[in-house]
């Protein structure tokens, strides 16, 4: 593997995270990370999407004309979503049932939208393939992050395993009900970006605007009233 | 070549893609649709045995559920009919319905499902006795969503032989817990209806623990501790689902061996 194919497929891993730099694709984070084997599901879902569209918008990109280029990335992605999401229905139809309508808003998904307009529009074919792949293994590496803290602290137990006894059912772990609602996905997604930015400083983003004093075209705010 | 900005070019390009995705993704749903047909089915089958306590970890289902007979009740006389094909009727549908549900009055509609079905579909299963359990569709409103399940009785149609939802969004951990088998265990052995054959349950789920030296807690039913609300909804569903707007006339034209 050259470095430059080794850079498109690795790099959105931890350098350029799509959740955890751009802050894209937090609202399925939130939502399916509950459990292992269902958020296994969703990145193998969303990374075929991703993979697959990158390398079919990337196939036909000299042919889009760019006045609509958009609507053509989407009907290329929502058409994949679709084809994935009767895939699931078919073969693994009690994990598809909890995931419910998150397979179809991967369409709505920024972190597909972003690698089609952003990469797949400019690369040849086999590039566009593996940042696709790239960007979907850097989703995978946060969703699986949240639901292997989620999943054991939450229920105690991991891929549905139980690995904690819960005291519910004579063991000593009593779980903790936070870590099953969507929101505590925020914390830890707060929690990973913080050690990813102080271990990989260059990721902490320059202030737009420093912090200025209450004040108006040199009047102190307060003595304007 | 044109130019790809052109009118006509772009007209084209919509053109083709729209046909390439449409034959893609009619392809894949028509592919797909006898193995998702399968699955739901199996999930429905597999839901009932649940509820009556048939389900063995691991079991084919289809074989468990080749005891199981399908029949439609006429929730109004309390009778089996034949009003409606049993392999196109769709309950959840019906009770949208106009034709094939009515709107249930404001003070009678305790499970707050505002319809109530013409129709609905048991299940029995039958040995050389008759009927040795009967499996009803039961649904209501629990905290934040409709909680749709089964409940078993056993063959005196008052003893509960299982319950279980396969439906519900109420709190993972708290309302959630309706799922838990350790409960749904403690509904097994109860009965419905007072001196086994009255037209009003006494079938009951409490606010905390049932006292077991009391003659009512046959009646009765641990609520679910931190889940009022849930507690008080599945409440509510089994006192509408036994009671004469649900199946009380069913269930007694049963122990009649009238329906």
């Amino acid at each position: 593997m050259t470095d430059k194919t080794k850079d498109i497929l690795f790099r959105p891993v931890f350098a350029d995270n799509p959740i955890a730099l751009q802050i894209l694709g937090i609202c399925s984070a939130l939502a399916v990370t509950g459990q292992m084997s269902v958020s296994l599901v969703m990145c193998i879902a969303l990374t075929t999407v991703t993979a697959f569209s990158n390398l079919f918008i990337s196939i036909v990109r000299n042919q889009i004309p760019s006045s609509i280029r958009i609507i053509v990335q989407m009907t290329i992605i929502a058409s994949l979503v679709i084809v994935v999401d009767q895939l699931l229905k078919a073969y693994a139809y009690e994990i598809s049932k909890q995931l419910s309508v998150f397979v179809g808003l991967i369409i709505t998904n920024c972190i597909v939208m972003g690698r089609a307009e952003a990469f797949a529009m400019k690369n040849p074919p086999l590039p566009s393939f593996l940042d696709g792949v790239g960007n979907g293994l850097g989703y995978s590496v946060i969703l699986m992050t949240l639901a292997f803290v989620r999943e054991l602290f939450g229920s105690g137990s991991l891929f549905g395993m139980q690995v904690l006894p819960l005291a519910t059912e004579g063991g000593w772990y009593i779980p903790n009900g936070m870590l099953l609602l969507p929101p505590s996905a925020f914390f830890l997604i707060g929690g990973f970006i913080w050690v990813l930015r102080t271990f990989k400083k260059e990721q902490v983003e320059a202030v737009e605007y420093p912090m200025a004093p209450n004040t108006v075209g040199g009047h102190a705010a307060g003595e304007a009233a | 070549m044109a130019n790809k900005e052109s009118f006509g070019r772009t007209l084209l390009v919509a053109a083709v893609l729209c046909l390439v995705c449409s034959v893609v993704v009619s392809t894949a749903a028509v592919m797909l649709r006898p193995a998702q047909q399968f699955n739901k089915d199996l999930d429905r089958k597999s839901n009932i045995l649940a509820a009556a306590g048939l389900m063995e970890e691991g079991g084919d289902v289809e074989a468990l559920f080749a005891g199981v007979t399908s029949r439609v009740v006429d929730l109004e006389t309390g009778k089996f009919t034949d009003a409606v094909a049993l392999d196109t009727y769709d309950q959840r549908k019906a009770s949208k319905s106009p034709e094939l549900s009515d709107a249930i009055p404001d003070d009678l509609d305790k499970a707050k499902i505002s319809r109530r079905v013409k129709y609905a579909v048991v299940y029995l299963i039958e040995n050389d006795q008759g009927v040795e359990t009967v499996i009803l569709p039961i649904k209501g409103y629990g905290l934040w969503s409709t909680l749709y399940g089964f409940v078993a009785l056993d063959g005196d149609f008052n003893t509960v032989a299982g319950i279980g939802f396969y439906e519900h969004a109420e709190t993972p951990g708290l309302g959630g817990e309706v799922d838990n088998p350790n409960w749904k265990a403690s509904w097994v052995g109860k009965k419905v209806y007072p001196g086994g054959d009255a037209s009003e349950p006494a079938l009951s789920v409490i606010k905390g623990k049932v006292n077991l030296e009391r003659a009512e807690a046959i009646y009765q039913i641990d609520g679910l501790s931190g889940a009022t609300l849930t507690s008080r909804g599945v409440h509510n569903l089994i006192q509408y689902w036994m009671g004469a707007e649900g199946f009380s006339p069913f269930l007694g034209n049963l122990r009649a061996g009238e329906a």
